[in-house]
């Protein structure tokens, strides 16, 4: 079976909710909307205090070409535009509004019908992308309509869709591959079209093989798109990972990207966002968000409406659990602590972790002892026990000559060390000092 | 007897050769260099800190030889009584300069400003400050990891235990700037040492909105504005939520610090107030009705 060359390492998987349905979480009774929930420039607030909105009304513009609107969940009065807490840890500016009924826009089509025929050009439904906001479901939130849209020079060969979900815990993308196959497949076939390639491979991970199943007998229908099981193997989710893994080729040092290599990565998740966006015309304002933890009641998949609390959730799926030590936003490997339950679901929200005291304690730090199990592990073939120490030296030319720009962040080295080094931290602090010092150096040029 | 000639004669010629080139190159390719930069060099402290924006001592004592002045060069950490001895080797006149003391701009101590979550990694500021937003409601404070007490030369600052905020001692701080760059939160600030060592300066640097701040922290500057209202020097101004007293311009008056509601404001080194006269009373009261 087919998996990444370089690395990687495999954690307990522990998907507690994959045999639970999708269910539709009821309304919160107030949603809020942060202005920056994707990477790029922060949107642009265009409703004010009072105003009513509907369940798909835009109240936030994209703030430039590398951005992407923002669309209210739920019906009501904008009650302040204010700040919130997000999942950073930092108070960010935010829409508030005030829950009342669920009037939704007449322009999106709420029947569950499947629409197949599409006759947009590909431009067309690159703009329809762009204004329903999608962005990349898998956690970076990157705008998707900046990934079909190829830079001079750069031509697109194949799609590559990710249904993966190495991340332990997380089931949001395996409940959606089995309950939404046809519209992701549909969806898949829009990207096909919009970056004008003839190609798609679908990559998931065999410990999906109910999954990979029922992709494969429906996938027959839609010409071109073809199911790739995959090894089980962390961070084979990453799109570089992920493009070594399924067409044998790699990504070169950045400022390279996967189109240069002629791959466009697109979850499964924003393969379903899309297929929504430009045949229901409905914007994306809800996810699929996975609740889970061992010491949880009833760990579940939730559609979720975008600007939810957090405690909604967790509430939902029994209650915080009292022996919570760590509540963290997204899987165990990439996830970020949080600062509280009141965080709101945002685009990227893929799940909501509930790790018990025990589990979510660092072990105690101990002295390298030159096992080089991080190097092995590392999926970019980097030295993390040496960028580690020269970020933790502060020396920032060497870690940028030992290529920091590369590191994925995918924690595999932490992960792998027998000694619990914090090595992550310290790269982490590197690659963000050594990605100012280029931008500066850029900007002088 | 023969062998030991042959060798004293040729060694003694390489050495006579090699003294004739050395001692010609050291005539062409001398290079000339003011004696005058190794004398100062001498007497600055060689702590090579960079505080004075130079690349250490020697850079900063080739600056003080080319400038032909002394105008705004300072040894942060030998202070007038360097920059005299320096006046004096090159014949200038010493510019007088007002002495600097590194100053904490928190005062959210364990007691004022509630822990919420727990940081458990690399016991650095710059690490947490990018991770999140600290151990308390307060995204702007201290994060009391003490990146500012390592990267004191002077050993300077230390960690207060029991508030877990960082203390300056103001003797042995040198000015030197170095625990600002190190701060990941810009929370110190180099300001003069004031007459008789008093200074009044804003201990916050949150600009949340009033209420958030409050939330946060007991001590934090709300941004209401009242000390901006009650200076008579103009000395006091209000960005982003946040009040900020300009050294230069403030007498020392303290009626800002009486004014705040937050007791975010801090005198040092003051004598302790006398008891409150009936006068400051009358005049609030004035104020209230006219308002």
């Amino acid at each position: 079976m087919k998996t990444f060359r370089i690395g990687g390492v495999h954690p307990a998987e522990n998907k507690l909710s994959a045999g639970k349905a999708i269910q539709t979480l009821g309304l919160p009774k107030q949603a809020v909307f942060p202005l920056s929930q994707h990477i790029g420039a922060p949107a642009i607030a265009v409703v004010k205090r009072g105003d009513m909105v509907k369940v798909g009304t835009k109240i936030a513009e994209a703030g430039g070409f590398v951005s992407a609107p923002i669309y209210s969940s739920v019906s009501g009065k904008v009650s302040k535009i204010d700040t919130v807490v997000d999942a950073s840890g930092y108070r960010k500016p935010a829409i508030y509004i005030d829950v009342e009924g669920d009037e939704w826009e007449d322009s999106i089509d709420r029947t569950t019908d499947l629409v197949r025929e599409c006759s947009l050009s590909p431009e067309e439904i690159v703009a329809k992308i762009k204004e329903a906001g999608v962005v990349g479901m898998g956690g970076a939130c990157f705008p998707t309509h900046v990934k079909l849209c190829p830079p001079p020079g750069a031509k697109a060969e194949c799609v590559i869709i990710n249904g993966v979900e190495c991340e332990p815990y997380l089931t949001a993308d395996h409940r959606l591959m089995l309950e939404k196959t046809e519209e992701i497949l549909v969806g898949v076939t829009l990207l096909m079209k919009a970056v004008k390639v003839t190609k798609a491979y679908i990559g998931i991970e065999s410990n999906k093989p109910d999954a990979i199943k029922c992709m494969t007998e429906k996938a027959q229908a839609y010409p071109g798109i073809e199911v790739v099981p995959l090894k089980v193997k962390y961070p084979q989710g990453g799109e570089k990972q992920l493009i070594d893994a399924v067409i044998r080729r790699q990504v070169p040092a950045p400022p390279a990207i996967p189109i240069n290599v002629g791959a466009v990565v697109q979850n499964v998740g924003t393969a379903f966002a899309v297929y929504e966006a430009v045949m229901k015309n409905k914007p994306l304002f809800e996810r699929i968000v996975t609740v889970t933890g061992k010491s949880l009641k009833n760990p579940s998949n939730f559609l979720t409406r975008m600007g939810t609390p957090m405690s909604q959730l967790i509430e939902a799926a029994g209650g915080m659990p009292e022996d919570t030590g760590k509540l963290i936003g997204g899987g165990p490997m990439m996830g970020k602590a949080l600062v509280s339950a009141e965080v709101p679901i945002c685009k990227g929200s893929s799940g909501v972790l509930l790790m018990n005291d025990k589990e979510a304690s660092r072990a105690e730090v101990q002295p390298c002892i030159r096992c080089a199990k991080c190097v092995s592990a590392c999926p970019m073939g980097l030295e993390p026990f040496l960028l580690a120490t020269l970020s933790a030296h502060r020396e920032w030319e060497r870690v940028e000559k030992e290529d920091v720009m590369s590191c994925i962040e995918c924690g595999s080295c932490q992960f792998t060390c027998p000694s619990h080094r914090p090595m992550l931290d310290y790269i982490r602090q590197g690659k963000g000092t050594v990605g100012g010092i280029i931008r500066a150096r850029n900007a002088k040029k | 007897m023969n062998l030991i000639l042959v060798a004293v004669l040729s060694l003694g010629a390489i050495g006579l050769i090699s003294a004739v080139v050395l001692f010609v190159a050291s005539k062409k390719f001398a290079v000339y260099e003011d004696p005058r930069i190794g004398r100062v060099a001498e007497v600055l402290p060689q702590a090579n800190c960079g505080g004075c924006g130079y690349p250490g001592c020697s850079g900063f004592a080739e600056a003080c030889v080319k400038a032909g002045s002394l105008d705004g060069k300072l040894c942060p950490v030998g202070g007038q009584a360097v920059m005299t001895r320096v006046a004096a080797i090159l014949g200038l006149e010493a510019v007088a300069t007002e002495p600097k003391v590194a100053v904490v701009r928190c005062n959210g101590s364990c007691e004022h400003r509630p822990r919420m979550t727990r940081y458990d990694g690399v016991p650095s500021c710059a690490i947490a400050h990018a991770t999140y937003g600290g151990e308390t409601g307060c995204t702007f404070g201290c994060l009391g990891c003490g990146d500012c007490v390592s990267a004191c030369q002077f050993g300077a600052i230390r960690m207060n235990p029991e508030t877990g905020l960082p203390e300056v001692d103001a003797n042995a701080c040198t000015a030197c700037g170095a625990c600002v760059k190190a701060c990941p939160r810009h929370i110190i600030e180099i300001r003069p040492k004031g007459k008789n060592e008093r200074r009044v300066y804003v201990s916050c640097v949150n600009k949340d909105k009033g209420a958030v701040t409050r939330k946060a922290c007991e001590v934090g500057c709300i941004g209401c504005g009242k000390c901006v209202k009650v200076c008579p020097f103009e000395a006091i101004t209000l960005t982003d939520n946040l009040a900020y007293i300009d050294p230069a311009k403030c007498k020392l008056c303290r009626k800002c610090e009486q004014e705040c509601p937050q007791g975010a404001i801090i005198a040092v080194n003051f004598p302790p107030r006398k008891p409150k006269a009936e006068v400051p009373v009358e005049e609030t009261k004035m104020e209230v009705e006219s308002k």
